[in-house]
């Protein structure tokens, strides 16, 4: 007898069967703001790296929407050179000229119902000759005040409409707002013509594979979890600092500042991470839960002036190169009060942290680029050594390295070969680049396979960004209300003095990362 | 870096390694597995070469078990050890043993696994009658065989077969991975129809395509028939796939080497880049995962001798 096939139980995917990568169904993907920056160096590299992999369905198509007088052919020419210069993966004619036979562009502005019309005619075309079967998922790779204009012309045009056994997605990146209130706005805004579960919300600095590796480092491994509460923790630090100025973005940074760009986000999706509870499932609403619960318990210290610090980079020389003060940045208001340094302490009441603070920065020009999580143990109780035999010797730590070169860091005592008894600190290092080279995909490849597969985000849902809204906003309003100059603090340095008094107050230091 | 150690000792080799390590930095450090190629000599270094690329994704040790000349009256190991440029990014140890010295298989990869880490037994060619209680095969937690490179493909998979214990894997399985992926992705869409009758078309010397076959028979209990298509000015492999439901056929062929087609009812015929898989390929994919294949074991030890015993091949159309 012949197996049964429904939509649920596909014969030939077997449970056992680990060497089968799911592949997309039939879909086509639309990039609006397609000469963008992002789209050129990472979407479409990602595209390629995806069909390079075999992760594409041999129908999938790939649309670009700009205010640009191309053809179809030379848009082609610009997904081939940027596949050429920024994929991941070989080149290989093969999968290039399959993925070009779907690629289309449609010229226009967000404003003109036309073009629109255009697009949906080749999206039609597409499915009718690609087999792209009304699949189709939108990415937004455009300012967040274009959002409304777009999201309409979508619903009008018929876009957005989602129609039995196809699907519409969209995918939009951060900021998603600036603050509680806009947030809201921007999320009726895109949930008015899309359903909740078909907006993709994208941090690309937090890949789904950093979000999972978090997870599996502490939910799947005996050794940390005991350890990971008040009991043992003293605190805990996380630091996301870059080394780069804000360049030719002054005009959007301006009014916008290191923490709603990026604490709001992504450092407080760390903390989420660090300091929530074991989930109950590893899908998204369980994952989700935990969040909420502990972004919920999140209390800000009485005392903002002390327990916040702000700053702006000077000009001067930074490794090798002289660099422009924010404030002389080119387009920027020399009188702005938009900080480029953020650092903060917060507190989470639960019974696992009370007592523990997280300290959070942030900023521009700081010494280099790198993302980290640093776990700091209480000092273990020194009765067996004396003093001078322990002077080199700090506080335990385990520090979670985000980016670059992603991994985990245990530091600890041990002692110093020789006659006598002397402790000092050593580490000991694990990358996922040494242990598994080069397997690990792109952020972006991740992501758009996801929105293909309608695997639900990982990504954060509105009541999440809410819950972060309502931590930063009295912090930001607080800042408002305070006049300026900022301090300014020296290009390639770890930020203000401020910074440093913030967590000296507390008898404590920043870990150089 | 390439270290000669003529005529010496497994002891002599560990320490030189160890020398190696602390000479050039951490050489040795975050491996996550050994490689046992057991390899005959002269065809060691091809297997090398898809070792070192593999390395890239998954760092390891290599240790290349070559016997010369069992007949020699002077017995005696030569081992070699490359590192850095030489090696990707793993170290490679290459023993070739001479005469007796080539006794006792496993006393002379024991001394040079790595502590604590998973090892994978691979033999290019020639594998033993019994893999998994072979010497190095007792100690391998994944085993791994090439049914292709033998002169009769089909016994060689009998064999297999018969001696089938989990942890067993053999790379005629490994180049089906992106055949089975497209055809269950077609399955994936509707309409949600019964496949009612199979056919698969390869080359004779192929095992890939009597695994496919078998695969899906095991998968969809109906008969698959099985075309022998020889002769074909060199082209290898798996040659084709057609599923039969009541609004269709689906057709997935690959007429050239590396392009194939794919036909559904209603929908336009596709472009499938499927290239026959390199040995880099199979080998980083038989890494990815050191615990048993169960669908494997039950193909091989279900699905075979099931296929077998209804299905005598139809010898298809004969080349010019």
């Amino acid at each position: 007898m012949p197996v049964q096939i429904t939509a649920d139980s596909n014969p030939l995917r077997h449970e056992s069967d680990r060497r089968l990568n799911r592949i997309a169904g039939p879909s086509g993907l639309v990039i609006f703001g397609v000469t963008g920056d992002l789209s050129r160096k990472k979407l479409m590299p990602a595209v390629y790296d995806l069909a390079n992999r075999g992760l594409l369905p041999p129908g999938f198509a790939l649309v670009g929407f700009a205010r640009r007088d191309w053809e179809d052919q030379d848009f082609m020419e610009v997904v081939h050179e940027s596949v050429r210069k920024y994929a991941r993966t070989e080149f290989r004619e093969e999968v290039w000229e399959q993925l070009a036979q779907g690629i289309r562009f449609v010229p226009g502005e967000f404003g003109d119902d036309a073009a629109f019309q255009q697009l949906k005619e080749t999206i039609e075309e597409l499915d009718a000759d690609r087999g792209t079967m009304g699949n189709h998922a939108f990415y937004l790779s455009i300012p967040p005040k274009a959002f409304p204009e777009v999201t309409e012309q979508l619903r009008r045009s018929g876009l957005a409409e989602q129609k039995e056994g196809q699907w519409r997605r969209v995918v939009i990146e951060k900021p998603f707002g600036s603050n509680l209130r806009t947030a809201r706005e921007l999320n009726a805004v895109v949930e008015s013509v899309f359903p909740a579960d078909s907006v993709f919300r994208i941090d690309h600095y937090l890949g789904k594979e950093t979000v999972q590796n978090i997870l599996a480092l502490r939910f799947a491994n005996q050794l940390y979890e005991p350890l990971w509460n008040a009991n043992y923790v003293d605190h805990v630090q996380i630091t996301m600092a870059e080394d780069i100025g804000v360049g030719g973005r002054a005009g959007y940074y301006d009014g916008i500042g290191a923490a709603r760009d990026v604490i709001q986000n992504h450092i407080l999706q760390l903390l989420a991470l660090t300091a929530m509870e074991e989930p109950i499932a590893f899908d998204a609403a369980a994952l989700r839960a935990e969040k909420e619960k502990v972004l919920g318990a999140v209390s800000l210290p009485e005392d903002l002036g002390s327990a916040t610090a702000r700053g702006q980079y000077a000009g001067g020389w930074q490794g090798g190169e002289r660099v422009p003060g924010f404030l002389d940045e080119e387009g920027m208001d020399p009188q702005s009060t938009t900080e480029t340094f953020a650092a903060m302490r917060l507190d989470i009441n639960t019974r696992r942290w009370s007592g523990v603070p997280f300290y959070l920065r942030t900023g521009k020009r700081l010494g280099r680029r790198v993302t980290e999580i640093a776990v700091v143990f209480k000092r273990a109780p020194q009765h067996l050594f004396a003093d001078s035999q322990t002077s080199e010797l700090g506080q335990n730590a385990l520090v979670i390295r985000v980016q670059p070169d992603e991994g985990v860091t245990i530091r600890f005592g041990s002692k110093v070969p020789g006659a006598g008894m002397q402790v000092r600190d050593v580490t000991m290092d694990f990358g996922y680049g040494h242990a598994f080279t080069e397997a690990s995909p792109e952020a972006y490849e991740r992501l758009i396979l996801d929105v293909l597969l309608g695997d639900p985000p990982l990504f954060p849902r509105h009541e999440e960004v809410e819950l972060s809204w309502k931590i930063l906003d009295p912090i930001e309003e607080f800042w408002a209300a305070q006049d300026g100059p900022l301090e300014q603090y020296a290009p390639g340095s770890w930020g203000p003095s401020s910074a440093d008094a913030l967590i000296e107050r507390d008898g404590r230091s920043w870990r150089r990362p | 870096m390439i270290v000669d150690l003529p005529d010496t000792t497994i002891s002599a080799v560990s320490k030189t390694l160890v020398t190696l390590r602390e000479d050039g930095g951490a050489v040795a450090l975050g491996r996550v597995l050994t490689l046992v190629i057991v390899s005959s000599d002269g065809e060691e270094e091809e297997a090398i070469e898809a070792a070192n690329d593999a390395s890239r994704e998954h760092p390891m040790r290599v240790i290349v078990v070559c016997r010369v000349d069992a007949s020699s009256a002077d017995p005696r190991l030569d081992a070699e050890i490359r590192v850095g440029g030489d090696a990707g990014a793993s170290e490679v140890i290459i023993l070739r043993a001479h005469g007796d010295a080539a006794s006792n298989e496993e006393s002379l990869v024991t001394g040079l696994l790595l502590p604590d880490a998973p090892v994978v037994a691979w033999w290019p060619s020639k594998p033993p009658q019994d893999v998994a209680n072979s010497p190095i095969g007792a100690i391998a937690q994944r085993r791994i065989t090439d049914s292709s490179t033998d002169e009769d493909p089909e016994a060689a998979l009998l064999r297999l077969a018969e001696h089938y214990k989990p942890g067993d894997t053999d790379f005629a399985w490994t180049r089906l991975t992106l055949w089975r992926a497209q055809l269950a992705a077609v399955l994936d869409q509707p309409p949600y129809e019964q496949v009612t009758a199979v056919s698969v078309s390869g080359a004779s010397d192929s095992p890939s395509t009597i695994l496919l076959a078998t695969w899906l028979q095991l998968a969809l209990d109906v008969p698959v028939e099985h075309e022998l298509t020889t002769g074909r000015s060199g082209i290898g492999g798996i040659h084709g796939v057609t599923l039969t439901r009541a609004s269709g056929e689906i057709s997935l062929e690959r007429p050239e080497s590396t392009i194939a087609s794919l036909q559904q009812p209603n929908q336009p015929t596709h472009d499938i880049a499927l290239p026959r898989r390199t040995l880099r390929d199979c080998l980083a994919e038989e890494l990815r995962r050191l615990d048993p294949d169960v669908l494997f074991g039950e193909v091989m030890t279900r699905g075979l001798p099931q296929f077998l015993a209804q299905t005598t091949p139809v010898k298809g159309r004969s080349g010019e």
